[in-house]
């Protein structure tokens, strides 16, 4: 129970820091959708970096380590460390410019400009979305994982913990529809309150808790294990390198095309809005360069953890581990004391809400400014606009919660993978934009419903969210990219190219 | 221009080298508690911030800073 009193604490703290900058809101639209041009470039790396990492960091680099071992880091932290920062440099620093130029907001209103299209923005859109809402979705099943995994009866031939309430619900766990609706009323809560400043500041909190809070579970787990070095020589051999053996490890071509995957960043809506509505250039210096370091240091001790579990005899008892519960059910079964199981356990939930807020936030400024706003002749009230924001945040935040239980059982990390790779498809419309005079509004229009139909059909094929590789074992986002490329290319060439004032706005 | 091309090969070097084949099925801990292919990567990390500090400090897009400002000359 004092675990769950320590949740409820943190929860509880996070709500009075939303209505203590609910304080400086000024209550006008601008000021609760766009709070980018007052954060500073520590804010800036926290938000990003939070926002980025999500359930994706804790939950699903240790449950992904627990099933296919240490090539966890290199497939995705590695490699992000690489491509991340040149999509901030090459890509942010450029939006940057534009929008500072143009006072752009949103990433839709940059891509209808730029290629001389109204109706691309409502192409784009739905599809922006639809990619969003896995992404989501992994917050929300990783929270409810987290959750059961830290309160459910822990029942070995050594073990016998029981569940926090064993006359409330089955096994004594938490269930996944109750974690979720109040991840869910948190958050919205404290956007609510304070919007964009509020989401900035409550990220930046939650990002240092959750840096600090996986440092903590790392120490407390190897201690428990008997060293570091104890710990890896219990683990499965197996899991130690990287070479294919039955449902361990990676072949090449996926470790290779897998590179690929971290390019979503490039495209991802809220890391467009803070490009875009940056107060500066220079903030973005810090973000550039501790974004791979920031990764390092969550990412190694989290694979550490996934690979040490392979060798506890206690997650693989009675009651079977889902890999999204692993790094909780290590620090519940290995760390007895109840509050320090609550710290770490705020810690992942700190990782997971940093990022749901930002996501809802980015929703309802990008239905506003895209959808309602745009080309509209009525004029609405700041209130209104704020109301309208507000009702779209909760009907997609109300269709995810309902999916997040319909699809409880899939894993985390691959369900992110399929939203990733989708913004990572989109990138080539983005550099196209950027680089290429010769990009067109025919080509963008190819671009983004090749895309679309091959994401539709890979992810259809995967059975909606499931682990998939084409033959060879290449990852699909790679394939995608390529189609994505290829229909920008012929798109573009086959039709006439943008008029001379549009191309001089950009280059 | 150079420095565009300079950055564009040592990146398309990182690129390559995240690929690093040759600790594949290699057991080896470092330090007896770190499995040798994360540590490879671990020290990736680090030397890809080493290699943004760098861009950063020598090819900081000033002119487009400029640009965005209002200069016109880009």
């Amino acid at each position: 129970m004092a675990t769950i009193i320590v949740i409820v604490i943190y929860l509880a703290l996070l709500l009075g820091l939303a209505l203590f900058s609910k304080t400086l809101f000024r209550g006008t639209s601008k000021d609760y959708f766009v709070a980018s041009h007052s954060i500073g470039p520590f804010m800036l790396l926290m938000s990003v970096f939070g926002t980025t990492m999500t359930a994706f960091a804790l939950v699903g680099s240790t449950g992904k380590a627990f099933e296919n071992g240490i090539g966890t880091y290199g497939l995705m932290a590695s490699s992000s460390g690489l491509i991340h920062a040149a999509c901030f440099f090459m890509i942010g620093i450029k939006l940057w410019a534009i929008g500072k130029r143009h006072g752009y907001v949103t990433q839709i209103q940059y891509f209808r400009a730029r290629f001389e299209s109204t109706k691309f923005g409502y192409l784009l859109f739905p599809i922006l979305v639809l990619l969003v809402i896995p992404y989501l979705l992994i917050g929300i099943i990783g929270a409810a994982k987290t959750i059961y995994g830290v309160t459910v009866a822990k029942v070995t031939p050594k073990i016998d913990i029981p569940g926090t309430f064993p006359d409330l619900f089955e096994n004594g766990a938490v269930p996944p529809w109750l974690t979720g609706l109040v991840i869910c009323g948190v958050v919205l809560t404290y956007i609510f309150a304070g919007g964009s400043r509020a989401a900035a500041w409550a990220n930046t909190f939650q990002t240092i808790v959750f840096m600090v809070m996986g440092i903590l579970a790392f120490y407390l787990i190897s201690t428990k294990l008997g060293g570091v070095g104890a710990a890896i020589e219990k683990a499965s051999d197996a899991h130690k390198v990287r070479t294919v053996s039955g449902e361990v490890g990676f072949s090449q071509l996926t470790f290779l095309t897998y590179m690929f995957i971290p390019l979503s960043v490039g495209m991802f809506p809220h890391l467009f809005q803070h490009w875009l509505t940056a107060k500066s250039a220079k903030s973005f210096k810090l973000t550039v360069i501790a974004h791979p370091i920031c990764i390092m240091i969550v990412w190694v001790p989290c694979v550490l953890i996934g690979v040490w579990a392979t060798g506890v005899p206690a997650l693989n008892g009675a009651i079977p581990t889902p890999s999204g519960a692993v790094l909780a059910k290590m620090v519940a079964v290995l760390v007895h004391d109840p509050i320090i199981v609550g710290l770490v356990t705020t810690g992942i939930l700190a990782a997971i809400m940093s990022s749901l807020d930002s996501q809802f936030l980015c929703l309802g400024t990008m239905f506003t400014n895209d959808v309602v706003l745009h080309n509209s002749k009525k004029e609405y009230t700041d209130k209104q606009i704020l109301f309208m924001a507000r009702a779209f945040i909760v009907a997609i935040v109300t269709i995810t919660y309902i999916l997040s239980l319909l699809l409880y059982k899939k894993n985390v990390f691959d369900l992110a993978i399929w939203s990733f790779s989708g913004f990572a498809a989109l990138t080539p419309l983005v550099i196209a934009s950027l680089y290429w005079k010769r990009a067109t509004k025919v080509g963008a229009y190819a671009c983004v419903i090749a895309v679309f139909i091959s994401w539709v059909t890979f992810f259809t094929m995967s059975g909606f969210g499931g682990e998939y590789f084409l033959p060879g074992g290449i990852v699909p986002a790679a394939a995608m990219w390529f189609i994505g490329a290829l229909a920008m290319i012929i798109g573009s060439l086959a039709s006439p190219p943008p008029k001379a004032e549009t191309l001089a706005k950009y280059f | 221009m150079k420095k565009t091309w300079i950055i564009i090969a040592v990146f398309l070097l990182l690129a390559v080298l995240h690929q690093d084949v040759w600790n594949w099925d290699n057991p080896a801990l470092v330090w007896g508690f770190i499995p040798i292919g994360l540590f490879y990567h671990a020290c990736y990390s680090l030397v890809a911030a080493g290699f943004w500090a760098l861009v950063v400090k020598f090819a900081w897009p000033t002119k487009l800073e400029e640009w965005a400002e209002g200069n016109d000359e880009l």
